[in-house]
């Protein structure tokens, strides 16, 4: 385990930002942490980095305790702040050969062309970062996260205000560092694209945390399938099926059929084959993130 | 440390600030000295350089806290502070780079005084006739006098992300410890207790060093205050953990 925390808490104050989290994220794991503003993300994050103790329970990452490890854990430890902080008045190289050296690099500078490589940032790197685009000075930050080989990344809203190029870039760029990750986003399709699970926090509280794939079934959304045949059916055979609910006719042959599992499509087309009813068409409707982020973190007093 | 010192030294010369003040401690000191009547060496008639030890305490109230404001202010401000911190290295090491780099700026700045000093060793009647030794305990305690100076400036810079709270804040420190702690030793009602608060000024033990005796006295209260705001300025960033 890479991560682990055990009840975990922080409060300001009156405020409990973050309450009693438990999570624990494995080796290699791409983990997706969303949640409303205010939730406690950043917060979270701050406490894995050492920036600062939690009020109470632990944390583990790589095995070392977070706050009496904190030195050891920051050398094997990537972190990119939220808004991304860069010195700008510093260029490129630069700076990444002053992060190398603060992350523990004796002789930088091959790790920076490696790293300067590596982000996509050979034609900036005589440029100050000032003077560079959003997007560069977000490679620039990723770019200073890994520059000491990391075995945790920890990144704050990597892709936060970024064109969808530039997103799709940086995403691109997450999955081929292939190290253990935990990143923070509002963006759905960005957890759906990068992340092999994702955790749900909510008012300092995990609501969810699971494999992408899985979410579904905990909200209690609904599965659906659309299909439709090539000729006329019996609706009645139909609603026979063990995983059928409910079939909605939408002429035409077609049919929207609310199943109990994803194993539903399948028994719909072995009904057809038996039935030897042509089918035009077989596509299990996916539930959005949104829904289940929306379901998960709406609350009755917001509004 | 060392990676901090360097980064900050480069970062001091590729802004302006490092050569305004430069620029201004020479041209202060050299007008007062040479310039300005009434306060020249010819004035006095006397091959010493008084008027420039007088007078560079004040000249520094003002220019030290001008290097330190944006060290820690800065940081804050631009959230970079973050980046710093979990960074393996430890927060003292951050703030001794730091120090030292704005440190070695100020003496790098007192350095070209040295040709006064070689003016005067000619001027004088006959040539060298000068008190070598009170001059060399004068630049060192001008030396001590900066580095008390230069760890206000980086405390103060460090309660607040505005450079302008943390330029003013300091220099009122400063002036403070320098000549208002002093001034309280004169008071006589206050008696032991006035003389005590003017033990702990800072002109004193700077007078008493620039006599050309070198004190261990002096030496630790210089060393020691130094480190109490060095030591408070790492409290002040362990203040976001409590």
């Amino acid at each position: 385990m890479s991560i682990i925390t055990k009840n975990l808490c922080k409060r300001y104050g009156e405020q409990i930002a973050v309450n009693n989290l438990n999570i624990s994220i494995k080796e290699g794991e791409i983990v997706g942490f969303l949640g409303p503003n205010g939730a406690g993300k950043s917060t979270t994050m701050k406490m894995l980095t050492g920036y600062i103790p939690p009020s109470k329970g632990e944390g583990n990452v790589c095995g070392l305790d977070i706050v009496d490890d904190s030195l050891a854990i920051r050398k094997r430890l990537g972190y990119l702040p939220e808004h991304n902080p860069l010195y700008l008045d510093m260029y490129v190289r630069e700076f990444l050969e002053f992060a190398g050296k603060m992350g523990g690099v004796n002789k930088p500078q091959k790790r920076v062309a490696e790293v300067i490589d590596l982000t996509g940032l050979d034609q900036e790197k005589h440029k100050k970062i000032g003077q560079l685009s959003k997007g560069y000075r977000q490679r620039v930050g990723l770019a200073q996260a890994i520059i000491h080989d990391p075995d945790v990344l920890i990144l704050d809203e990597p892709t936060g205000g970024l064109d969808p190029n530039q997103v799709i870039e940086i995403r691109e760029l997450i999955k081929k560092l292939g190290k253990t990750t935990l990143l923070s986003t509002h963006i759905m399709q960005e957890v759906e694209a990068v992340c092999t699970r994702v955790m749900i926090i909510d008012k300092g509280n995990l609501v969810a945390d699971s494999p992408i794939e899985d979410l579904a079934n905990i909200t209690g959304e609904k599965h659906h399938v659309n299909v439709t045949f090539g000729s006329a059916i019996s609706v009645k055979e139909l609603n026979q099926l063990n995983e059928v609910i409910q079939v909605m006719d939408k002429g035409n042959h077609r049919y929207k059929i609310e199943v109990s599992s994803a194993e539903g499509r399948k028994s719909i087309s072995h009904f057809a084959l038996k039935n030897n009813l042509e089918v035009m068409e077989l596509s299990s409707e996916n539930v959005s993130l949104e829904q289940v982020f929306q379901n998960l973190t709406k609350h009755v007093d917001r509004l | 440390m060392w990676t901090v010192y360097k980064k900050e030294i480069r970062s001091f010369l590729s802004s302006l600030i490092a050569y305004i003040v430069m620029g201004v401690f020479l041209l202060a000191t050299g007008l007062f000295m040479w310039v300005l009547e009434g306060s020249t060496i010819f004035d006095l008639g006397l091959a010493s350089m008084l008027v420039m030890f007088q007078l560079a305490p004040y000249i520094l109230i003002f220019l030290v806290p001008a290097i330190t404001m944006r060290s820690f202010s800065d940081e804050k401000k631009y959230g970079t502070l973050e980046l710093l911190v979990t960074k393996p290295v430890s927060e003292l090491n951050i703030i001794l780079g730091k120090y030292l780099a704005s440190l070695s700026l100020v003496i790098i700045a007192i350095i070209p005084t040295l040709i006064y000093y070689y003016s005067i060793y000619q001027l004088g009647a006959p040539v060298g006739n000068i008190d070598t030794g009170a001059m060399w305990g004068s630049y060192f305690g001008l030396v001590l006098l900066a580095a008390c100076y230069t760890s206000v400036g980086l405390f103060c810079s460090s309660l607040t992300e505005n450079q302008i709270v943390a330029l003013i804040s300091s220099m009122a420190l400063c002036f403070l410890f320098y000549q208002v702690l002093g001034l309280f030793g004169e008071i006589q009602w206050l008696n032991a207790v006035g003389k005590s608060l003017g033990w702990f000024g800072l002109d004193y033990h700077y007078y008493s060093v620039s006599r050309g005796v070198i004190d261990t006295r002096d030496v630790l209260y210089f060393l020691g205050f130094s480190a109490f705001f060095v030591v408070s300025t790492k409290l002040v960033f362990q203040s976001r953990k409590w």
